[in-house]
């Protein structure tokens, strides 16, 4: 039991006023503008987003600047923030394949409908640290535009192409997502919170607010044996999606804004069961922002979660839904984890006590039976 | 009884107004930026700015985004997404709705009463032309800019076979 305190209040407001000061950094250096944060430090932004569940450039950018770059933190301060707004409603679903694309690729098909087409991307860089930008005003020179394909298809194709994963439909071998009765009627663990065995949709929603790192060590996990997945990048997708909501004062949907998201579709070997045949079966990632690591975490645990349903071997972390899902929010974790370092002085007191007096019956001639079941 | 949102009867009110349309409008004010809409408001709105009746005055809430598993199966619960709204009656009795993404109540404000001028027979053209065109022109453009930097970055992979002898 948890035993509050009082004081201190002198103490705290300075420790406040000097983490303001810390954060504030040399003053001899210009600070940081949140338009600074959002424009150039934009994956912190995005995983912010992701994780704090809550798309507002803006304001995740504003925590970071407070939290002092401590993403966790950020995600934390906006997790909070978003408790003080009304929920005016759900939107619609968004349309993946309708999305603006910067990137998409696929590691399983070359040969695509639109390409593939790299966007801004690290893959393919040396990760050699570009002293250059160290040196204000050397870095505008690898600014440079890129150059224009006139070879490239001016129509929609590229800009909003076709679902790789769809391209296996005709011969059945890939598993085709559908909606089922009712269109999943999804439930919301904002509203509901987690009970298990949770539904698809309620594991993708804490899949796509839970902990990068964490969703990255568990698919890693699964694709080193524990919980076996030989999976292809089907497809990755990064770009703005329209989101649509129905006003009731309305009755028909309205464009409210564009979200940028990254989708991920894996796909993975299924040796079929008595139900169903050999396919290509998939695990899902959705994500705000641009997060592919996150999205092909999400979609490795989403693939792994499924096991029961397809009737596979349970036995590894990865597919224990109530090991990955309890432990997937990283605010919770960190709640949990980091009230440790708050005030314990009663509960640690009367634990003490305790120990001492089994000290003393331990330590007390004639209690050796004692003295050897303590040593079994 | 005091008229809110909730009880006017828009559908009625606006049956005259092509829904399809409204939502194209409606879609280019909320992915415009304020401060363009606010600069075409300065020249085409302001001189001749309407008496606003708010119904809601702007505010900020959420809406939850959603997902389908594997991008066409079920619905799920992806993560919200502020949005500020606002609803307003000009004196001629049109009513305008904006729900735009964000935390900018002047944002909503502006669409709202675009919305409503927009329904208006006697602006309707001259914001149209004015205010909507020039921002979805600029959406335009900015999306034409993204298709060319993709089409730079469009890569042909080729298999290469690897002989051992």
């Amino acid at each position: 039991m948890y035993v509050a305190v009082k004081g201190g209040e002198r103490a705290i407001d300075a420790a406040h006023d000097w983490l303001a000061e810390e954060r504030r950094g040399d003053q001899a250096i210009p600070e940081l503008t949140v338009g600074q944060i959002e424009g150039q430090l934009s994956l912190a932004v995005d995983r912010v987003m992701a994780e704090g569940s809550l798309f507002d450039r803006e304001l995740a950018a504003t925590a970071i600047k407070q939290a002092r770059g401590d993403l966790i933190e950020a995600i934390f301060l906006v997790r909070a923030y978003r408790t003080t707004l009304s929920r005016f409603g759900y939107a619609e679903p968004v349309d993946t394949e309708k999305m603006a694309v910067k990137r998409r690729i696929s590691a399983a098909f070359k040969d695509l409908p639109g390409g593939q087409v790299l966007g801004p991307t690290f893959d393919y860089t040396h990760r050699l640290i570009d002293l250059g930008l160290a040196e204000p005003g050397l870095e505008v020179e690898g600014a440079a535009p890129p150059p224009d394909d006139p070879a490239a298809p001016a129509h929609d194709d590229l800009m909003s192409p076709p679902r790789v994963v769809a391209l296996l439909d005709d011969e059945g071998l890939l598993e085709q997502e559908r909606p089922g009765p009712g269109d999943g009627d999804p439930g919301d663990i904002t509203r509901q919170p987690l009970s298990f065995p949770a539904d698809r949709g309620e594991r993708l929603q804490a899949l796509a607010r839970g902990d990068e790192g964490y969703l990255l060590s568990l698919g890693y996990s699964t694709q080193r044996g524990y919980g076996r997945t030989h999976p292809f990048a089907g497809e990755i997708r990064h770009g703005a999606v329209a989101v649509e909501y129905v006003p009731p004062e309305l009755g028909f949907p309205i464009v409210v804004g564009e979200i940028e998201v990254t989708e991920c579709q894996l796909i993975n070997q299924f040796a079929g069961s008595r139900e169903r045949p050999p396919q290509f079966t998939q695990g899902y990632g959705l994500a705000f922002g641009h997060g592919e690591r996150k999205a092909m975490s999400m979609a490795l645990v989403d693939r792994a979660l499924r096991s029961e349903e397809l009737g596979e071997e349970i036995g590894a972390p990865a597919q224990d839904q109530e090991f990955v899902l309890a432990h997937a929010d990283n605010v919770q974790a960190t709640g949990f984890v980091e009230h440790l370092k708050l005030p314990h002085y009663v509960d640690f007191q009367s634990e003490l006590e305790l120990i001492r007096k089994l000290r003393d019956r331990w330590e007390t001639p004639g209690q050796s039976e004692m003295r050897a079941e303590a040593a079994e | 009884m005091i008229e809110t949102v909730d009880t006017i009867e828009d559908r009625a009110r606006t049956a005259g107004t092509d829904t399809a349309a409204r939502q194209r409008w409606m879609a280019v004010l909320a992915c415009a930026a304020p401060e363009d809409i606010a600069l075409l408001w300065k020249t085409v709105v302001a001189p001749s700015a309407p008496a606003v009746d708010y119904l809601r005055p702007a505010e900020t809430g959420m809406v939850m985004t959603r997902g389908r598993a594997g991008g066409t199966g079920d619905r799920f619960n992806l993560g919200e997404m502020t949005v500020t709204r606002c609803s307003v009656r000009l004196g001629d009795g049109s009513v305008g709705h904006a729900y735009v993404a964000g935390r900018s109540k002047r944002h909503a404000e502006m669409a709202a009463v675009l919305d409503a001028l927009l329904q208006s027979p006697g602006s309707r053209a001259r914001i149209q032309r004015g205010v909507i065109d020039p921002l979805a022109a600029r959406q335009a453009a900015r999306r034409e800019e993204q298709r060319r930097k993709a089409a730079g970055t469009r890569v042909e992979f080729f298999t290469l076979v690897r002989g051992d002898d």
